[in-house]
């Protein structure tokens, strides 16, 4: 069995009276790509603060490779790898691939001088590595100069420079065409081939289908449902899954509730 | 569905092999293409002032060619640099520092009172360049730590440091008349083959700055914290150290570039530096380093530094009168500014 890299048990959070997440579990393995899926107000961002440590669960367990983590921060979320990708906040854009990749932890000699070859013999490689081999582009292109989808993939890039075992992309395809959406697919799929898991989030159903090995169904605070790839047939059997979940009752006109449901099982 | 969306990226297996210089070859086949795009905005800042001397010297092409022109234009042109490199570091951080001159008159004052008290100038000049760091941080961290606008916080330091040094001397100058007899005068202020030697010390500096800008930690922190701070911080960049370290910066400079003012004059007077404050903020937006923080060129903020102080001789040698000189300032920077907005990079 491949190496758990993270694993929630249980995980609870409220603010106050109000519960953002009501006993969540949650793993990701190594090499895997897991599909994160839920409407506003599911739990997604807070379940992605948890990760990154930016915010404490009010009450569960977190295991690191299959070790209890106590006291869980930012600093350990680090340590055990986990690198979350941010749609627009991430880059600067007037800068290079380089200057972006090594942002922070520049590679320097004496004095602090840059090591301007090393830098960029080691962006090609991260380039390389996620399947960056456009002829247009070099480690010196401005971010600015690429397209949405490349942009993520200086991103991700970045956080494999970073040694992240596990990468959270937050929403990385929301704003995206579909030449784009698949380039940051490729992206994924090159990370994945290098042993790396990636925590992959999104609104649209259809692309978290077609990438993800593993879905994970979240609605108002909990896990509705967890499946593998192989248990379910058709993009459009997660929507009905999700509105069913959502609307228990049924809506008037679509099919009947608890359908899905029970396909699924 | 997801064969239609299939990347059409050449395979990452085959591009293995090779170094990575020649893997990933620059955006332009040809290196000269690629030094031009690299330094579009100094090359522009060169173009303007190739042009415009041009103009000067098609209107009266005798006086340009006596050396007095240019030696007078060397004397006073490298105090300006020496504040006209730090500001492009403080702009492209996205701040702005107007309190320079009066660190230029604070710290050329303290230099004068240890020359006069009659101590060595070197000691002088470490005590100007102290005084220079610890007004640049002063200023910096009301600025970073305080939270307020660099526009208005060190436009009020500036009023600020200068009425406290008219309150003390009461408007009165410093004559050092020793100065020409020591070393440190023939080091820093005399003249080598009819050159003055201030400015290969300028240029020595616009180079070692060039170098910070482009090839250190420093310069790369800054223009990333000046684009996109939220990311710096992010990916764990100390942001308010890196702002307050460029005013220091400018705090260092100002020192140096009132030093090398007072060296010239043999006197200190307590309105030094304060006609630098206009010619010097032109010089960094002709040179061509955009207002919005992020990027910017030292080089280019050199040469602007250089096209702004031949304007007002240009002009007068060109044999027109002293009035024509704002208008040719405006001219200047109007023009440039239009060639930099044509000529910067295009994002998506």
């Amino acid at each position: 069995m491949a190496e758990r890299i993270i694993e929630l048990r249980d995980i609870k959070k409220s603010y106050g009276q109000v519960y953002a997440l009501g006993g969540v579990n949650l793993s990701v393995d190594r090499g895997e790509v897991v599909g994160l899926i839920g409407d506003n107000g599911a739990g997604k961002s807070t379940l992605i603060k948890i990760l990154s440590g930016v915010v404490r669960p009010t009450s569960g367990e977190i295991l690191v490779r299959d070790k209890p983590v106590t006291g869980w921060s930012a600093a350990r979320s680090r340590d055990a790898g986990i690198e979350t990708v941010f749609q627009d906040r991430a880059l600067a854009v007037q800068q290079t691939i380089v200057r972006n990749i090594f942002m922070g932890r520049e590679l320097t000699g004496f004095m602090g001088w840059l090591k301007v070859n090393k830098e960029i013999e080691e962006a090609s490689r991260l380039m390389r590595e996620i399947g960056f081999t456009s002829k247009v582009f070099t480690p010196h292109s401005i971010v600015g100069q690429l397209s949405g989808g490349e942009r993520q993939g200086v991103a991700i890039a970045r956080a494999i420079y970073k040694q992240a075992e596990l990468i959270i992309l937050d929403e990385p395809t929301t704003a995206l065409s579909l030449t784009e959406t698949a380039k940051v697919f490729h992206f994924v799929r090159q990370v994945r081939a290098g042993g790396r898991s990636i925590l992959f989030i999104g609104h649209n159903i259809h692309h978290v289908f077609d990438i993800a090995d593993r879905f994970v169904v979240m609605d108002r605070g909990k896990v509705a449902l967890t499946a593998d790839r192989s248990q379910i047939k058709s993009a459009e059997e997660l929507i009905n899954f999700m509105e069913d979940v959502a609307h228990p009752g049924g809506l008037p006109g679509l099919h009947e509730a608890g359908e899905a449901e029970q396909r699924v099982r | 569905m997801s064969k239609t969306m299939e990347p059409d990226l050449e395979s990452p297996l085959g591009a293995h092999g090779g170094s990575a210089r020649k893997e990933w070859r620059h955006p332009s086949d040809h290196w000269l293409r690629g030094f031009v795009l690299d330094n579009r905005a100094s090359l522009g800042t060169l173009a303007v002032f190739i042009v415009m001397m041009a103009v000067f010297m098609a209107a009266n092409p005798t006086v340009f060619t006596t050396w007095y022109l240019y030696s007078s234009v060397l004397t006073t042109l490298p105090v300006a640099l020496f504040v006209v490199v730090p500001l492009v570091f403080v702009v492209t951080c996205g701040e702005i520092d107007l309190s320079f001159p009066a660190t230029m008159g604070f710290a050329s004052w303290v230099f004068s009172l240890v020359v006069q008290a009659g101590y060595d100038p070197f000691l002088g000049i470490a005590a100007a360049l102290v005084t220079g760091m610890l007004l640049g941080f002063l200023v910096g961290s009301l600025v970073v730590y305080g939270g307020l606008s660099s526009l208005i916080a060190t436009l009020g330091m500036n009023f600020l440091l200068r009425g406290l040094i008219q309150i003390i001397n009461e408007g009165k100058s410093m004559a050092l008349t020793g100065l020409a007899d020591t070393p440190a005068y023939k080091i820093f202020s005399s003249q080598v083959f009819g050159i003055p030697v201030q400015i290969f010390w300028a240029i020595a500096f616009v180079v070692l700055s060039a170098m910070l800008y482009n090839r250190h930690r420093f310069g790369a922190q800054v223009k990333v914290v000046g684009d996109n701070p939220d990311s710096a911080q992010q990916m764990g960049i100390d942001v308010k150290r890196v702002r307050v370290k460029v005013f220091v910066f400018v705090g260092i400079g100002a020192a140096i570039a009132g030093t090398f003012s007072v060296m010239i004059n043999f006197t200190w007077w307590p309105t030094a530096g304060d006609g630098y404050l206009l010619p010097v903020l032109a010089s960094v937006f002709v040179g061509g380093t955009p207002t919005w923080g992020g990027i910017g060129t030292v080089a280019g903020g050199a040469i602007g530094a250089v096209t702004v102080s031949f304007i007002q001789t240009g002009v007068v040698a060109a044999g027109l009168s002293g009035f024509y000189v704002q208008f040719f300032n405006g001219l200047i920077i109007i023009l440039s500014l239009l060639g930099h907005k044509w000529n910067q990079a295009r994002y998506r």
